[in-house]
């Protein structure tokens, strides 16, 4: 979140690094948030009788939980791919000189970039058919797929602004120096400006991969079981205990903190070594 | 606490001034009688712009004294806003308001710290403005005029708050070369107003014309003082004599 | 107008396309609704994140060590952690815990219902972002120019309301602009606690229905103009704040 203002009497805007969270080494993270979310519970474990301590109840499902929480990852990391590949050519396609692929490659990145994320998975969810046929072969196209396409839409429509923008944000004598040296237009992109905007483009790409893995979870609502539909089913199974909910959310926050926590980290990192190299 | 005009109007005795350990005031003593025009030069580092700077508070010191009509500035219970209405400021960068038109910048101050009248303000803050030459650009915002513009505009705002000096920190040497001249002639109108003015700068020429007296500052003490015309025709200091070969 | 409902009707009745909440007034009534509750939730939203954000960027500047830290852990917790789960340990882990009051009908029913969960967890989601906007913005006003102020003999409070606020407002005011439409966009989530907003109003209407498609395009369409026309609005602002001479 590096930006410049319109101000020159204005300093730039920077994001210091990030203290260490609370002060603390990366691997005492771990330890304290444990402590954190399971000790209310410990506390619930002493003051009633009947059911097993939730502590323990949280470490027999704690493998499942976590094989959803891989499921959640492979979603991401689909997704990801996926938007990638077709809002790069999207992003490509809003800086076209061909007005209507310009004017048609904006529509599509603004209509999906201002729809919501859960919008968009129902979206998928519900209009896309449970299966399609080529050449009379049937390919099933089961809840986890549509959930990976419907999550692919704001990543495309993303992935395309960051494109645009970081296309833009070259010096326009970039374009000059390399009409001056006749290269053609596709020669300019593909040799001379995108090796440039990768650079740029990887921070909020990285950032954006953050919030599509904190948004695999809306996915539970539409039924794929991932780890936030298999907290659910485990917290059924056990009875609703409501000692239980704590620790069982509190698991699933940890996962994503423990992950998303250190991409954070080394996006800000990549960020303040860019704008030093300018 | 009683000062009389006939007594110094700024008075520094022995003034020690160190950031952490680098020293940069080292035991500076000056006397500015009212109506006087002093300039401090010397090599850049040598403590100039931190000396005016405590003059009006906006550094504290270790130690000595600093009395601006008689008033202690070294003092924990300093009245700082009582000192602030005696003691105008003119910056380097200007440092206007960006989000206020001229006249509002000019008008600012009086308003809101001297609490006048809003119509009255606005009354001498444009008589100000045409004072310092810049009748027309009442509305402009500080972007829109050019470094000179805006810094006649920063004498203008803090001549509204009817100091009694004004101390100027290096005030041309962000400027075009174009534009230095405009700056330099409301400075030198101000002089013959009779306004006291405390003056850092490296305009040689400049300080020799309006100057009563000069200082030389190096390594923060002042090496030699003078009046205008011995100064520069007979610096006894070596270190004076080098730096006056260095620039003139 | 009942010319138009009458003709959404034959619209149905012709071709099948359905848009019950155009020509039925119960339903209409229900997506009425559900915009207003999707507003009234991003008003909530926006007001006690703004609130957070600048207790926040005040606490962060604090000299006690601890105090830096707490606001940095809750950044960073806030941040990297996904909305939904946390709206749900807001809901059902922290909602459970508090006591339950007696409704008008006599029944048991929690203090805080999920409207109240919903405008908290968000707010707190939202604050965590707008924390760090504030900071930035404040920091970004220079020294020089506070100095200037100090000068003149300004009071520490008029600085801040005169000079560093309204400058590092400007300054701050896209960013914040864009976490006001991501917010919007996040009150959706309050559909997994029954939250009867757009989503929900929608999922209902289609559920009775059974016209996911008509209400699935509907729905893109509505955020579609709902979020472009707060885009252009904040963009009008963002030029009207605009100081001239800059940019």
């Amino acid at each position: 979140m590096t930006w410049k203002t319109d101000l020159p009497v204005m300093l730039p805007v920077t994001k210091p690094e990030p203290e260490p969270f609370l002060g603390l080494k990366a691997w005492h993270i771990l330890p304290v948030a444990l402590f954190a979310i399971l000790g209310p519970s410990l506390g619930f474990a002493q003051t009633e009788d009947g059911g097993q301590n939730p502590l323990v109840v949280l470490m027999n499902w704690a493998p499942l939980l976590l094989q959803g929480f891989v499921f959640n990852l492979v979603i991401s990391v689909s997704a990801m791919a996926l938007g990638t590949v077709v809002g790069a050519l999207l992003g490509l396609g809003q800086i076209s000189l061909i007005p209507v692929v310009r004017g048609g490659s904006w529509f599509v990145t603004q209509f999906f970039r201002n729809a919501p994320w859960l919008v968009l998975l129902f979206f998928a969810m519900f209009l896309l058919p449970f299966e399609i046929s080529i050449l009379g072969l049937k390919i099933p196209f089961p809840d986890w797929l549509k959930a990976i396409l419907g999550l692919s839409l704001p990543v495309m429509a993303n992935v395309s602004e960051i494109v645009r923008g970081a296309v833009r944000s070259l010096p326009s004598g970039q374009w000059e120096a390399a009409e001056s040296l006749a290269y053609t237009r596709m020669q300019t992109l593909w040799l001379i400006i995108l090796p440039q905007c990768v650079k740029r483009m990887l921070p909020p790409w990285m950032n954006l991969y953050s919030i599509l893995t904190m948004a695999t979870v809306l996915a539970s609502i539409v039924g794929v079981s991932e780890v936030m539909t298999l907290t659910g089913q485990a917290l059924a199974s056990e009875g609703g205990r409501p000692e239980l909910l704590a620790p069982f959310y509190g698991f699933v926050l940890l996962l994503f903190f423990i992950y998303c926590y250190p991409i954070a980290r080394f996006t800000v990192r990549l960020e303040k070594k860019f704008a030093v190299i300018g | 606490m009683s000062w009389n005009t006939s007594d110094p109007m700024v008075s520094l005795k022995d003034v020690h001034k160190s950031f952490g350990d680098l020293k940069v005031l080292n035991g500076v003593s000056l006397d500015v009688m009212k109506g006087d025009v002093i300039c401090i030069i010397g090599p850049s580092g040598s403590g100039k712009s931190t000396l005016i700077r405590c003059i009006n508070a906006l550094n504290d010191i270790q130690q000595g004294s600093i009395l601006v009509e008689g008033q202690e500035v070294n003092d924990p219970k300093l009245n700082k806003l009582e000192l602030r209405k005696k003691v105008g400021m003119v910056f380097q960068q200007y440092n206007l308001f960006p989000h206020k038109t001229a006249l509002q910048n000019v008008m600012m101050a009086p308003v809101r710290v001297l609490k006048q009248d809003k119509d009255a303000a606005e009354k001498s803050a444009r008589a100000l403005i045409k004072k310092v030459r810049l009748e027309g650009k009442e509305d402009a915002y500080p972007g829109e005029l050019s470094g000179g513009q805006q810094q006649r505009v920063a004498i203008a705002r803090s001549l509204a708050m009817q100091p009694d000096v004004i101390l100027f920190d290096e005030v041309t040497a962000a400027l075009d070369p174009e534009t230095v001249g405009e700056v330099l002639q409301t400075i030198k109108d101000l002089a013959e107003d009779g306004m006291t003015c405390i003056l850092v700068t490296h305009e040689m020429a400049f300080a020799r014309e309006v100057a009563d007296h000069i200082y030389f500052t190096d390594r923060g003490v002042i090496v030699e003082h003078g009046p205008p015309d011995t100064f520069f025709k007979n610096a006894q200091d070596p270190r004076t004599k080098e730096f006056l070969s260095q620039i003139l | 107008m009942d010319v138009i409902y009458e003709w959404f009707r034959l619209l149905y009745q012709e071709t099948g396309i359905n848009l019950p909440f155009l020509y039925d007034e119960y339903d209409r009534n229900r997506m009425v609704d559900g915009f207003l509750t999707t507003v009234w939730l991003s008003l909530v939203c926006l007001f006690f994140s703004v609130i957070i954000g600048v207790i926040g960027a005040w606490l962060q500047g604090s000299s006690f060590k601890w105090t830096r830290r707490f606001v940095n852990g809750y950044i960073q917790l806030f941040r990297n952690t996904p909305p939904l789960v946390q709206l749900y340990f807001f809901y059902f882990a922290i909602g459970t815990l508090l006591p339950r009051v007696e409704n008008d009908w006599g029944g048991q029913s929690p203090i805080l219902g999920s409207f109240a969960w919903a405008a908290i967890s968000l707010s707190f989601f939202a604050g965590a972002f707008n924390v760090e906007i504030f900071r930035s913005g404040i920091e970004a006003v220079p020294k020089s120019t506070v100095e200037a102020a100090e000068a003149l003999g300004f009071s520490k409070l008029q600085i801040y309301r005169d000079i560093t606020l309204p400058l590092a407002f400007r300054v701050v005011l896209p960013a914040l602009n864009n976490n006001l439409v991501n917010l919007v966009k996040t009150t959706t989530l309050a559909y997994a606690i029954a939250v009867p907003e757009m989503l929900y109003e929608a999922n209902q209407i289609w559920s009775d229905n059974v016209n996911v498609t008509e209400m699935m395009i509907f729905l893109l369409l509505a955020y579609f103009v709902l979020v472009g026309v707060l885009v252009g609005a904040m963009n009008r602002w963002e030029r009207a704040m605009k100081i001239p001479g800059y940019g």
